[in-house]
């Protein structure tokens, strides 16, 4: 096993995802170095092997999109999308994200250490997100299932016709979207968010108890003549 | 699509930089706008000078002799630089509404792009790298500028269709995204006798704006008032003689990056845009709240 470096400045990113999609399966060349990122789009998008990325700086869109097994740290701070459609493996993100981190995330997990922007989780389908920080508005809209846990605030709108993702705010909500509401913190809960607090290397920061969950009404999920108006 | 990029100089020492910073900035975000670009760059005339920026399709023909018979029409010192389609002529400050009623009557075909004591505009159809050259906007300095990489949606790939629009004296915008509700909006400016020259939506953002501060709005006031009046997708990037102003609309999904550093505030849709700047390693970077206004001045 050696540690390898990728400068994408000279070498390109076509040239950075192609090696990376090479190691499909098993692979001895388990952790790379990517240097000069400077905000591409794509980034070790669509890796499929369980590989450590380390990306030096901050990247721009669709960052780790579709990633199945692999880790991603990005040492910076993230363009919109990152994470987007993740299958499985971890997304790690030291500085803030911009829009739509982590959107129809299907599994794995995305840590953000900073602030996420809007959209954060939207329409996410099993995916764990933890963010540090906030989050903007419109986050979790039509999110199915996973768990979004945010250790600060979050912005309008959270939840907007939401499905059976669970919600974990620590801090204030600006407002709740259509169909949102503040559910019972109940032990199964606790003990859940112990563990993806400790998993999203936040067990340090925050405890457990001062959250509060929040979750589907299910009044949305079937047509209803009364609620005719709501449409 | 669009791109936009914007450069606030805090430093004195990187004001002769602006035009290089400012262009390698517009040029990494063609691929989000190769259709036309546009830049507009403030830096102070001399004492008691303003300058006017005009456009032509057939230079030649509108420049030859602009300066000699614009001098004779107002009877006032006119020196006059020839740029490509463009040229900047600089005369008295307090003659620039009637050297703008007299360019307009001597060459009936040439538009004005600015008018002002500090600001230049100059676009142009075609990809920035091409507009960036045809300028030289790259040997440009002065205090603060703002750019704009267009991927037409609204309206015709036209040099009168690229941005940045003149909103009033030293005030210019650039837009990314689109706006729905221009047509009823042109119509309504119209009948306050603000009037448009295209069909493109960001012009009538423009208007809008001329229109508020016209009824006694500051420029934060009327920025303020987009998010209430003007319906669709935006990031406005707004000039001022001293600085610049920004505004997302409420939904936001058009991207925005800031930077500041001691030396600078930068803006760019992406941060791509703003990799090559001096110390950006270590500025702190943000992403501007949606409906709310920013404001940098000097």
């Amino acid at each position: 096993m050696s540690k390898q470096t990728f400068d994408l400045a000279a070498q390109g990113l076509r040239e950075l995802n192609s090696t990376l999609h090479a190691l499909n399966g098993q692979t001895n060349q388990t952790a790379w170095d990517i240097i000069n990122p400077k905000g591409s789009h794509a980034i070790a998008a669509g890796l499929d092997a369980p590989i450590d990325v380390t990306v030096h700086g901050s990247t721009g869109y669709y960052c780790a999109g579709m990633n199945k097994h692999a880790t991603v740290r990005i040492k910076g701070s993230a363009g919109p999308g990152v994470a987007q459609n993740i299958m499985s493996g971890a997304v790690i993100v030291d500085g803030d994200a911009s829009q739509y981190a982590g959107a129809t995330g299907r599994g794995g997990m995305l840590v953000i250490k900073g602030n996420a922007s809007s959209r954060c989780g939207i329409s996410m389908k099993g995916i764990n997100i933890i963010v540090h920080g906030n989050i903007g508005h419109m986050s979790a809209f039509m999110a199915q299932s996973g768990n979004l846990v945010v250790l600060g605030d979050a912005g309008d709108a959270l939840g907007d016709s939401l499905y059976e993702a669970r919600l974990f705010v620590r801090g204030s909500v600006k407002s709740l979207g259509a169909d949102c509401i503040e559910k019972e913190m109940r032990p199964e809960h606790l003990e859940l968010l112990a563990e993806l607090l400790r998993q999203g290397e936040a067990d340090g920061k925050a405890r457990p108890e001062e959250f509060k969950r929040y979750g589907s009404a299910r009044k949305l999920y079937n047509f209803n003549i009364d609620n005719a108006d709501a449409y | 699509m669009c791109g936009i990029v914007g450069l606030f100089i805090k430093d004195p020492a990187l004001e002769p930089k602006l035009g290089e910073l400012l262009t390698d900035m517009l040029i990494t975000m063609t691929d989000r706008g190769p259709d036309s670009a546009g830049i507009a760059i403030y830096s102070r005339a001399g004492d008691g000078l303003g300058k006017i920026t005009v456009q032509s399709a057939n230079p030649k023909r509108d420049f030859a002799d602009l300066d000699k018979d614009l001098h004779n029409a107002i009877g006032q010192p006119v020196v006059m630089k020839i740029k490509s389609s463009h040229a900047v002529i600089e005369l008295p400050l307090d003659q620039l509404d009637a050297a703008r009623t007299a360019i307009c009557a001597l060459r009936p075909e040439v538009r004005v792009m600015s008018a002002g004591d500090s600001l230049e505009i100059y676009k142009e159809v075609g990809l920035p790298k091409e507009v960036a050259d045809r300028f030289d906007l790259s040997k440009m300095k002065g205090t603060h500028g703002i750019g704009h990489t267009r991927m037409a949606t609204e309206s015709a790939v036209t040099t009168l269709g690229a941005h940045p629009f003149s909103t009033g004296s030293d005030q210019c915008l650039v837009h990314n995204g689109s706006l729905s509700n221009h047509n009823s909006l042109r119509r309504k400016l119209a009948r306050e006798d603000i009037l448009t020259e295209t069909q493109n939506d960001t012009e009538v953002g423009a208007a809008y704006l001329t229109w508020k501060m016209r009824e006694g709005d500051t420029l934060g006031e009327a920025l303020e008032s987009t998010v209430d009046d003007i319906d669709g997708f935006f990031t406005f990037v707004v000039g001022t003689k001293d600085g610049f102003g920004v505004i997302r609309d409420p939904i936001a999904c058009k991207p925005a990056v800031m930077a500041e550093t001691d030396q600078y505030v930068a803006f760019g849709s992406e941060y791509r845009a703003l990799v090559n700047l001096p110390g950006i390693e270590t500025a702190r970077v943000w992403e501007p709240e949606p409906a709310t206004v920013y404001f940098w001045n000097h």
